[in-house]
């Protein structure tokens, strides 16, 4: 294992984040604090609690994932894009580096820079609701476990684009929605029958009950199932690095 | 004493159909200076791309220092320092950090002491802390050197290096090689440039159409590549040779401008001052003369030829 060449992606990716920090931690911290007005107070003025939980505080987890999913996303696909958009990919290429260690580089970094955000966001939420965190440690490994997931996902999405447009339409089209119809702002139990059917299909669905869980100890779907989905999100996207990388696809000529 | 460097009935055929390498084999020593010539879309870089791990070979084996390309890549890679044609660069990084980058990726611990040797070798040290953006594209050249040399690879693929780098920075380099190739390294150089093949490598591969057409010692090949052109600019064009410069092959070209004088310059006798008196009793009124090298391409038109007939 070439756990030097790791730290060398991670460091380096890492500066290219501290050189834009204030850009890339502004502005979610502004959306965020948006959201708390529009949906908790003038939302929330209307319904007043979900299970239980008020509702400004029943948005925070599903506000906080929406945030981290499409960060994660979006900071590993532009960090591997990049490399290949400017031509220094031939770099990685020719390194006696392995598919896992390109990937560890490359998406703990994106992970570690949605994981600050997210914090960051949940200390934000402080100022807005009274919030409880039932399972602090168990809420933790959620939002870890996410940053890595969807920025394993947003690898793949890299190495996929072809151009800035791909790279910049697919989160929008695809996480979005995911996001939006994964229970973000209201309880499944709230939807008609059929669109509860639907709806867990989606696989955000299961991350927002879950994260919801270590906050109010209240799920959609059972934590344990919450758990499977996550892991194997994530195995699904090894698998597929591991096929990329083995066949170099979009990568090698 | 085996070949550090060794390729075998390497091809490689583009996913769009091209067959850009056809069957490559090529030993190269170690401690020795190659130099790939062959004309544009030969399939110089494709051959590098796919000893490097850029591309991926048809068919055919690659060793580095024994490893195979494939099956032991780690241990191949590890020897292998690669200087990109293009200038492949992080715009917003420092030297310092696009240069520790690339060791840290190989493997390496950090060193200061290398990366103060590598960055003064290249003449970089002063601009360690400026951002690639803010330098010169021959500077960029030298950074994409020393991210190279930064893992103190033992094989280095140096991709056209002087292409668009002035003559004394040119001269810079070729000094930097042989204090390299001095330390024992084997350098696989690609360039357009005969005198910078004369001047640096041990042995010239001519490749073309994807096939190497010969592997020789510099010196017998230049004896053979070495033509070049004397052009004697008139003053007033002239409708033929006149009869008493005849036997000095001389062409009228440049719609009667100019008289064109092939030679060898590896001659004994190159004919040039007989031809210039010759010229001067002729009356005719000379306005400039001008010596060219016969282009690279021109010779591997030749050879081709040669190769074919
Ligand atoms: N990715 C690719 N897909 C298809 N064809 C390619 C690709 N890359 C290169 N080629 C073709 O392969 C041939 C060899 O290209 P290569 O870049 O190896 O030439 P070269 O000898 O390095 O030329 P130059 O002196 O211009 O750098 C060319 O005809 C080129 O068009
Ligand atoms: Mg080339």
């Amino acid at each position: 294992m070439n756990l030097m060449a790791v730290a060398a992606i991670y460091r380096f990716e890492m500066a290219r984040t501290l050189r834009t920090v204030w850009g890339s931690i502004v502005s979610p911290v502004i959306s965020t604090s948006l959201y708390f007005v529009v949906f908790g107070a003038a939302i929330g003025s209307r319904i007043e609690e979900v299970e239980g939980v008020e509702y400004g505080a029943f948005i925070v987890p599903g506000l906080i994932m929406l945030t981290v999913l499409m960060q994660s996303v979006s900071n590993a696909s532009f960090g591997i894009y990049f490399p290949k958009f400017v031509g220094t990919i031939y770099e990685l290429l020719s390194a006696p580096v392995s598919f896992l260690e390109v990937t560890a580089g490359y998406v703990l970094a994106a992970a570690t820079k949605s994981l600050v955000i997210g914090l960051i966001i949940l200390g934000t939420a402080f100022f807005f609701v009274d919030l409880r965190i039932e399972h602090p440690v168990a809420m933790l490994a959620f939002l870890v476990l996410t940053c890595i997931s969807f920025s394993l996902l947003g690898f793949i999405l890299g190495i996929w684009a072809k151009n800035f447009e791909q790279l910049q339409l697919v989160p929008l089209l695809l996480i979005t929605p995911l996001v939006f119809l994964g229970g973000s702002f209201y309880s499944i139990s709230m939807l008609p029958p059929f669109w509860q059917t639907v709806t867990f299909f989606n696989p955000v669905v299961y991350l927002i009950s879950g994260f919801r869980w270590s906050f109010f100890g209240e799920a959609d779907v059972a934590i344990g199932l919450s758990l499977i989905a996550i892991v194997a999100f994530t195995a699904i996207c090894l698998a597929v690095i591991w096929w990329i990388f083995r066949t170099g696809w979009r990568l090698r000529k | 004493m085996a070949p550090i460097l060794s390729v075998a009935g390497l091809g490689k055929t583009y996913d769009n159909g091209f067959v850009a390498l056809n069957d490559v084999s090529l030993d190269i020593e170690e401690g020795e200076i190659l130099a790939l010539l062959g004309p544009n879309g030969a399939g110089k870089t494709t051959l590098i791309s796919a000893i490097c791990g850029i591309a991926v070979p048809t068919k055919g084996t690659v060793t580095v220092g024994g490893h195979d390309i494939r099956d032991d890549y780690r241990a191949a890679r590890a020897l292998i320092g690669l200087v990109p044609q293009e200038t492949f660069l992080e715009p917003f990084e420092t030297v310092w950090n696009t240069v520790s980058f690339s060791r840290g990726l190989f493997g390496k611990r950090r060193d200061d002491a290398v990366m103060e040797r590598v960055l003064r070798l290249l003449s970089l040290w002063d601009k360690k802390d400026s951002k690639v953006i803010e330098l010169s594209g021959g500077m960029k050249r030298r950074v994409l050197i020393a991210k190279a040399l930064s893992h103190e690879p033992r094989v280095l693929f140096l991709d056209e290096p002087t292409a668009g780098v002035d003559v004394e920075l040119r001269r810079e380099m070729w000094e930097a090689m042989r204090k390299l190739k001095a330390d024992g390294v084997t350098i696989i150089l690609t360039t357009h440039y005969i005198e910078e093949a004369e001047a640096m490598a041990d042995r010239i591969a001519v490749i073309s159409r994807g096939d190497i057409l010969l592997v020789e010692e510099t010196g017998a090949l230049v004896k053979r590549m070495g033509r070049k052109e004397l052009k004697i600019e008139l003053a007033e064009p002239i409708d033929e040779i006149p009869p008493d410069l005849s036997h000095h092959a001389l062409d009228l070209v440049d719609g009667g401008t100019a008289l064109l004088y092939t030679y060898d310059r590896q001659a004994e006798r190159t004919g040039i001052v007989r031809l210039l008196t010759g010229v001067q009793a002729s009356g005719l009124r000379v306005s400039d003369v001008e010596t060219t090298q016969s282009s690279l391409e021109e010779i591997f038109v030749d050879l081709i030829a040669e190769d074919g007939a």
